[in-house]
């Protein structure tokens, strides 16, 4: 496996678990690219804590530095991290454990007596 | 941290690999264990959907398919957008144990990742709204 999955997956992790960088991103995601000064009038943060903040989320590619209006620096969300985070999480959350149970539990039913029709069935969570 | 590109899990299951194939790989068996309704075009390249109830539907390939040992498909890594070319590879394995069969399914390609090739999809669609949005603004301007 590439080394570099794993660590780009950690600094998204580590970039979340701040929850005034998660406002950060959050206020990008659903209103688009931003300044520091921006983001400072819609959120409780003052602009040198945002400033600090991007400058460490450009740093592991969370956000992009672009040039805005009267030559300032807007800052816009880049979601190709965020889609390695999402392969990770989408390992953790596969669950082959209840389909097997599932398969299993079909098995024996099937094996007793004729064959039910669906509808006998009873109705089974999916798993 | 530990990424984990592979999930292996192993049961025996007291059934002849003959019904355990047929649970596997066709339909009727699908669409009761794994999903609420199924259809499978069992060949290699052929499609195969699972729908549940609750209105969730996945697309799967089917890779292989050497009766009544292997099955194998590929479908998309959950969460990711559809157009993502990125899939998972499933592989179920069947070996009869006494009357039985040990059934073996292994889920590999959560790690896999081409860095480049991620950025050309990212950078592909992130230019693809762009030029979308701009043909928007030119539309309304000469409007």
């Amino acid at each position: 496996m590439p080394p570099e999955i794993e660590a780009i997956a950690e600094q998204v992790f580590i970039a979340l678990a701040d929850p005034t960088r998660r406002a950060i991103l959050a206020a990008l995601a659903s209103e688009g690219p931003a300044t520091a000064t921006d983001l400072s009038d819609r959120l409780p943060i003052t602009r040198q804590a945002i400033a600090k903040h991007l400058a460490l989320l450009a740093e592991v590619g969370l956000v992009t530095a672009e040039p805005g209006e009267r030559r300032r620096v807007r800052y816009r969300l880049c979601s190709a991290p965020m889609q390695v985070a999402q392969q990770f999480l989408a390992a953790l959350a596969r669950d082959w454990d209840g389909p097997l149970d599932a398969l299993k539990d079909h098995l024996d039913r099937s094996a007793r007596g004729p064959a039910t029709t669906p509808s006998q069935e009873t109705q089974k969570e999916h798993g | 941290m530990g990424f984990p590109d592979r999930i292996e899990r192993t049961v025996e299951v007291a059934h002849p690999p003959g019904k355990v194939w047929a649970a596997l790989t066709t339909a009727e068996g699908l669409g009761s264990w794994f999903g609420n309704e199924a259809t499978i075009d069992l060949r290699p390249g052929g499609s195969a959907q699972l729908k549940w109830t609750e209105g969730f539907t996945v697309n799967m390939r089917v890779e292989r398919v050497e009766e009544p040992t292997v099955f194998g498909f590929t479908w998309h890594i959950h969460g990711l957008s559809e157009d993502d070319p990125r899939r998972t590879y499933v592989e179920f394995t069947l070996e009869p144990v006494g009357s039985g069969t040990r059934l073996r399914v292994v889920e590999s390609g959560f790690a896999q990742l081409p860095e480049d090739a991620y950025r050309r999809a990212y950078d592909a669609n992130t230019q693809g709204w762009m030029s979308e949005l701009g043909e928007l603004v030119n539309y309304l301007d000469a409007a």
